[in-house]
């Protein structure tokens, strides 16, 4: 159904023809990196990319924002990908910011949870925002960034590979043209096409359950927090869940069983009487119906020879865990810095290779959790049911019984087990150890504005960076290191501590991050050439 | 540390009456459902994860066993 989507965002885009399609001769136009899809994570790679320096066509079969909402919730880790992408304020305004989620049982509560119970971060714990306003604003920043070239209503329908490149077959209204590309990022979605040309299996789990995910438009008095219900008495016997969106959308999924007929399930008037009777009235519109069954599956390799997969076209989840969309966000931002590099020959081809090792293991983590969500929720087996019944009996009267019961456990950043880290030499108790996210912190300037560690870390430009807790004596850093000083002359201050206790950190102490924000490598005392080795290492120069 | 498997009551008896007990008069499922609460009471107090996997790969080779033995034994 269309969405009723009359809102100031610009969702319909028309194809232009592009002077690489009229390219005379038999070389076609060659391009460093060409991007296919331009949902979330293509569109935000395109951006990181071209705010590195780089040209990026960014090709999508279709000519507008897709329809209904989809993903709803990003997360802390996505929303400060967007601030470095000159998108965060943005997203942030417009979507609806939540940190608690409750869980019922029946009528009753089994317990509430705080994703983010502490202050001192720039940005929430998650935010609920339509998928295609995250889109509209993303498109927004492209236009004011020449480096990229978005073709709309370009579809890819062959792809060869070369040596050093591949070869791309481009559908148009007007015809077909092919491209050359260093490199082509496939971000095509779960029904990718470019992973069936290089004939990549995506092998996984399918849930035999269905649900029903519905976004109705009304005004509610609810909170603006994650419900989720088990054997909810509107819904006997099955999960519920319950969210906002902006402008009076709320989401609402429920679990339907395995037999039940998609097209008769999905009809309005079948819809409304379900959702009537959790909302205990029917004073609502539908903005988008949608019946889904489940999948948790994964490409072996994100990499095929020069071709990149990234987001739901090389990985798969179950949506209860928010790890969909932001497990893509996160591919993009480990992805471009990456590619940057080694288009610009300051890294070998082979650093790549840490992108699939890093995020296929990435995959593998939300894979898991999202599987045991669902299986939480749909179990497999009478004995599954009877164990998931003790725990829900249990969490009425025991801490641990609250804490097993799983109704979706929600994305944090992954850590990666990295050979771009450097071991700890030292003794360490607390903060966040090589492979993991950057913490933030409130910290303010030589001016008295406060800021935070994130902001400083984008004002830095999002290369490497060395964040350094001042002992008073300089640090002596490599050339080519961005710096950001805790403390000393000149330095940043921590007024709250906030920043010195995240980072369990003492005078002198230093953390080299990488340009996505990850920890590469930390010392209590640094020297240069200490600094130097993490450098090349988190570089892929050894 | 690895699973206990020596006697660690003073009184086994006692323990292999209290379950049995606490069985006495329930059907089928009532039983199932109360040994699925009591694993979950249990494992909670361990709270060690190896030490639970441990204890599954013991009870999953004595049932894999008993099955077994009785096969031939038929």
């Amino acid at each position: 159904m269309a969405p009723a989507n009359t809102h100031q965002a610009k969702t319909q885009f028309g194809y232009r023809r592009h002077p690489d399609q009229d390219r005379p001769g038999p070389r076609p136009a060659a391009h460093a990196v060409v991007i296919v899809g331009a949902g979330p994570v293509g569109l935000s790679l395109a951006i990181d990319l071209a705010q590195r320096g780089q040209r990026v066509v960014l090709l999508d079969d279709a000519d507008r924002i897709g329809e209904g909402s989809r993903a709803i919730c990003f997360s802390k880790r996505s929303l400060e990908y967007w601030d470095r992408l000159g998108v965060g304020d943005r997203m942030v305004d417009k979507g609806v910011v939540w940190s608690v989620g409750r869980i019922f049982h029946g009528e009753q509560q089994l317990y509430q949870f705080n994703l983010l119970p502490e202050d001192g971060h720039k940005r929430p714990a998650f935010i609920n925002l339509q998928q295609y306003y995250a889109e509209a604003y993303l498109v927004d920043r492209i236009n004011e960034l020449p480096e990229i070239d978005l073709r709309w209503r370009n579809k890819v329908t062959a792809l060869e590979q070369r040596n050093d490149s591949a070869l791309l077959t481009i559908e148009t209204p007007e015809g077909a043209y092919r491209l050359n590309a260093q490199y082509v990022i496939a971000c095509d979605g779960a029904r990718s096409s470019l992973r069936q040309m290089v004939g990549a299996e995506f092998a996984g789990q399918v849930f035999e359950d269905q649900f029903l995910i519905a976004d109705v438009k009304m005004t509610a008095e609810f909170p603006t927090e994650r419900w989720f219900w088990f054997d909810p008495p509107f819904h006997a016997g099955r999960s519920a869940l319950l969210h906002r969106q902006p402008n009076d959308v709320w989401r609402i999924d429920l679990q339907l069983n395995r037999y039940a007929d998609p097209v008769v399930e999905k009809k309005p008037e079948n819809v409304r009487p379900r959702i009537a009777r959790m909302l205990g009235h029917d004073k609502f519109e539908f903005e988008w119906i949608s019946l889904y069954k489940f999948q948790c599956r994964r490409m072996d390799r994100f990499i095929h020879g020069r071709v990149i997969f990234a987001g739901d076209s090389a990985h798969q989840v179950s949506p209860f865990g928010a790890r969909g969309a932001n497990s893509g966000l996160e591919d993009a931002e480990n992805l471009s810095w990456k590619l940057d590099r080694v288009l610009r020959g300051k890294s070998p081809a082979s650093l790549l290779e840490s992108y699939h090792t890093e995020r296929s293991a990435a995959a593998d983590e939300n894979i898991r959790e999202s599987t045991r969500s669902t299986d939480f929720m749909a179990p497999n087996s009478h004995q599954e049911a009877r164990l998931r019944k003790a725990v829900l009996s249990l969490a009425k009267e025991t801490e641990f019984g609250k804490r097993m019961v799983n109704g979706g456990r929600l994305s944090v950043p992954c850590s990666y087990d990295s050979p771009l880290s450097s071991l700890d030499a030292d003794a360490w108790r607390g903060g966040p150890s090589p492979g993991c996210s950057m913490l933030d912190a409130p910290v303010s300037t030589r001016a008295g504005e406060q800021i935070y560690l994130t902001d400083a870390f984008r004002n830095g430009g999002t290369d490497f960076t060395l964040l350094s807790f001042s002992n008073g004596a300089p640090i002596d850093a490599p050339d080519g290191i961005k710096g950001i000083r805790i403390g000393g002359e000149g330095g940043l201050a921590d007024p709250s501590g906030l920043a010195a206790k995240r980072y369990a950190a003492e005078p002198g102490s230093a953390y080299l991050l990488r340009p996505d924000g990850y920890v590469a490598a930390r010392f209590r005392h640094p020297t240069r050439s200490a600094i130097a080795a993490a450098l090349a290492r988190a570089e892929g120069l050894y | 540390m690895p699973l206990s498997t020596s006697s660690n009551f003073a009184r086994p008896d006692d323990a292999f009456r209290a379950i049995v007990e606490a069985h006495r008069g329930l059907t089928e499922e009532q039983s199932a459902d109360f040994d699925a609460a009591l694993v979950l009471i249990l494992a909670n107090h361990i709270g060690d994860i190896d030490v639970l996997r441990e204890a599954i790969g013991l009870a999953r080779r004595r049932m894999i066993d008993d099955q077994q033995q009785q096969q031939q034994q038929q």
